[in-house]
């Protein structure tokens, strides 16, 4: 049975996605219910799986029992468990969130929900590259779909953008996969790592071309520079819940290059090696400058909370490149505060849109606000920003710690003040600057529940900074022995039914 | 076979991405399609071009490979899914903005205007 499990995370969604299809013409509360259920349950199935993964082996789940490389497997080490641990962590509040009246213009968001779990934990699970593509496409109809969740132009506007840029995305995917396959005769990630460490290469220069195309597409979904222009339009215009869920979705991109680096992209063996790392590198530091400069110039508080999950992915990227196990411990660290901080400032920006009627979440005057939506802001800006004593703060020392590079030094300090600038001038104009008069009205402490609930996990994540560096270290070793995941796919057992 | 394969591809692609670049909508869907056909056309390519052979290991001597065949079958059902939920929102788009352009904003006399 427990040998089963890896497989729960994919069906459960699945299932509970096609359950309230049925449920569609019952009750919102059966739906509402339901939809909790499943995603209550993906908790403790993800803490299982990630304790399995911690011991430190790796586990490998053969689909229909065909030996690796010829079938799909699902892998479960400690990366791919942790991402399922925050995606599980994550997806609770934003549904229960939801689940407040979000839900409502749209009678299919509960399985759609539940559609995009599915893709997401896909995606983290398995082994194979096509199979990522089926799983990238199953997360991307479900977020098409999502974004589009709610009524308006600006949000038929950017969804039009982000389908087709998508839809163009994902033929590049199709063209780097068969090119992959013409290079090296396989599509499962350990044998491509196999092959380029044994010196079976067909070509090195389609390989090269392959690798280069893959990349394209990942850094489009991770929104790295060139290619995030996307990100702030159709995150803004998303309704909160779903933007605070799509908070996971740039990670999923930058997972994909995680785990390709080891095995593609940084082995030493391979012909991109040292190839993408210098023009990562510069377009990681770049974005950080660019998003930025774009929170400071953001109008809206959607628009500004969107311009921070491109800092959070350039940062990302830069310890990705950095290439050592120490600077993916504090990547790891930092995705996970950042993944959740975000997410909580989506559901925050939710919360004070509703409040203030039509001037929504422009960056205006309006009237007045409760304390307690101005307490949680600042508790979020602190945390966004970097600053003590939060995890923010502890992400960003781990960061510079592990990559002592001056320009990324500066950059990311750099940044930090210009987020502290446009968080003051945000708070200041949005909480302080409002028609005198007039009670401001109050918030119900349920609806802040949620995002309380990210908030302190961020907390949590302060206290026991420590052993999370331990994890996160571990993690990192794990995903950086090629050799040890190599083995572990190809040499695994039957599954035994 | 090669050459003309290649340029099959070849020309399907670069319409496809001319079309993806237009203004109005329904030629970006047509582009999307035929970028779609390229990629599928190119996957088949990628196990290496076998002429009068079977899918089958061990039918024969020769075989084509079987898994690009696989592949396209998944890739040809994801690709005509995709479009049919790219035609709806065009749909819905327009009926949204009451123009194609894919930005909403009609610039008179442009490729996206209604009113020419």
């Amino acid at each position: 049975m427990i040998s089963h499990l890896i497989m729960a995370p994919v069906l459960l969604p699945l299932f509970a996605g096609l359950l309230i299809l049925l449920e569609v013409r019952q009750r919102l509360w059966l739906r509402r219910a339901t939809g909790l259920i499943a995603t209550a349950l993906l908790l403790p199935i993800a803490f299982l799986l990630w304790q399995q993964a911690a011991a430190g082996d790796i586990t490998v789940y053969r689909l229909g029992n065909w030996q690796p490389p010829f079938g799909i497997v699902l892998v479960l080490d400690q990366l791919s468990a942790m991402m399922l641990l925050i995606t599980a962590l994550l997806a609770l509040p934003v549904y229960l969130h939801a689940c407040r009246g979000d839900d409502q213009p749209g009678a299919n968001f509960h399985s759609l929900f539940q559609f995009q779990l599915l893709g997401i934990n896909g995606a983290f699970l398995t082994g194979d590259l096509f199979n990522l593509f089926v799983f990238f496409e199953v997360l991307l109809i479900a977020s098409y779909a999502l974004l589009m969740h709610g009524q308006g132009p600006q949000r038929a506007k950017a969804g039009l953008h982000y389908v087709i840029l998508n839809l163009a995305g994902s033929s590049l995917f199709l063209f780097g996969l068969g090119l992959l396959y013409a290079a090296t005769g396989t599509l499962n990630m350990a044998d491509v790592g196999r092959v380029i460490c044994a010196g079976e290469l067909v070509s090195p220069l389609l390989l090269q071309v392959s690798g280069a195309l893959l990349l394209v597409v990942f850094a489009l979904k991770a929104a790295l520079l060139p290619l995030s222009f996307w990100l702030p339009g159709a995150y803004s215009a998303a309704s909160a819940p779903v933007a605070a869920l799509f908070a996971i979705m740039t990670k999923v991109g930058l997972y994909a290059i995680w785990r390709m680096w080891p095995l593609l992209y940084g082995l030493q063996d391979s012909p991109l090696h040292g190839m993408v790392s210098p023009w990562l590198w510069g377009l990681a530091l770049a974005t950080i400058a660019f998003a930025a400069l774009g929170v400071l110039s953001a109008q809206r508080l959607a628009v500004l909370a969107s311009w921070l999950v491109l800092v959070s992915v350039g940062t990302l990227m830069a310890a990705l490149t950095a290439s050592t196990p120490a600077a993916w411990a504090a990547g790891f660290y930092y995705m996970i505060h950042s993944t959740f901080a975000a997410a909580a400032l989506f559901l925050l920006v939710g919360l004070i849109s509703a409040h203030r009627g039509v001037l929504a979440d422009q960056i205006e005057e309006g009237s007045g606000l409760s304390p307690l939506l101005g307490l949680l802001f600042v508790v979020l800006a602190v945390m966004l920003v970097g600053l003590p004593p939060l995890s923010g703060f502890i992400g960003k020392l781990v960061l510079l710690q592990a990559v002592p590079e001056a320009a990324f030094w500066i950059v990311l300090l750099l940044a930090s003040l210009l987020l502290l600038i446009a968080f003051s001038r945000a708070g200041s104009t949005v909480f302080w600057r409002h028609q005198a008069g007039g009670k401001p009205a109050t918030l119900p402490l349920a609806a802040a529940a949620p995002l309380t609930f990210l908030l302190l996990l961020c907390v949590a994540m302060v206290v026991l900074a420590a052993p999370m560096m331990n994890v996160a270290a571990s993690t990192a070793e794990q995903l950086a022995n090629a050799q040890g995941y190599i083995d572990a796919v190809l040499g695994a057992a039957e599954v035994m039914p | 076979m090669e050459i003309l394969l290649a340029i099959m591809i070849a020309v399907l692609t670069s319409c496809g991405i001319y079309l993806i670049l237009r203004l109005r909508t329904f030629p970006v869907v047509v582009g999307l399609t035929l970028l779609s056909y390229a990629v599928n056309l190119f996957l088949f390519a990628m196990g290496r071009l076998t002429l009068n052979a079977p899918a089958v290991i061990g039918a024969t001597d020769q075989y084509t490979d079987p898994l690009p065949q696989a592949l396209v079958l998944t890739a040809i059902v994801i690709g005509f899914a995709m479009t049919a939920f790219l035609m709806a929102l065009a749909l819905r788009a327009w009926g949204e903005f009451g123009n194609d352009h894919v930005d909403g904003t009609a610039i008179p006399g442009s490729d996206g205007d209604d009113r020419r």
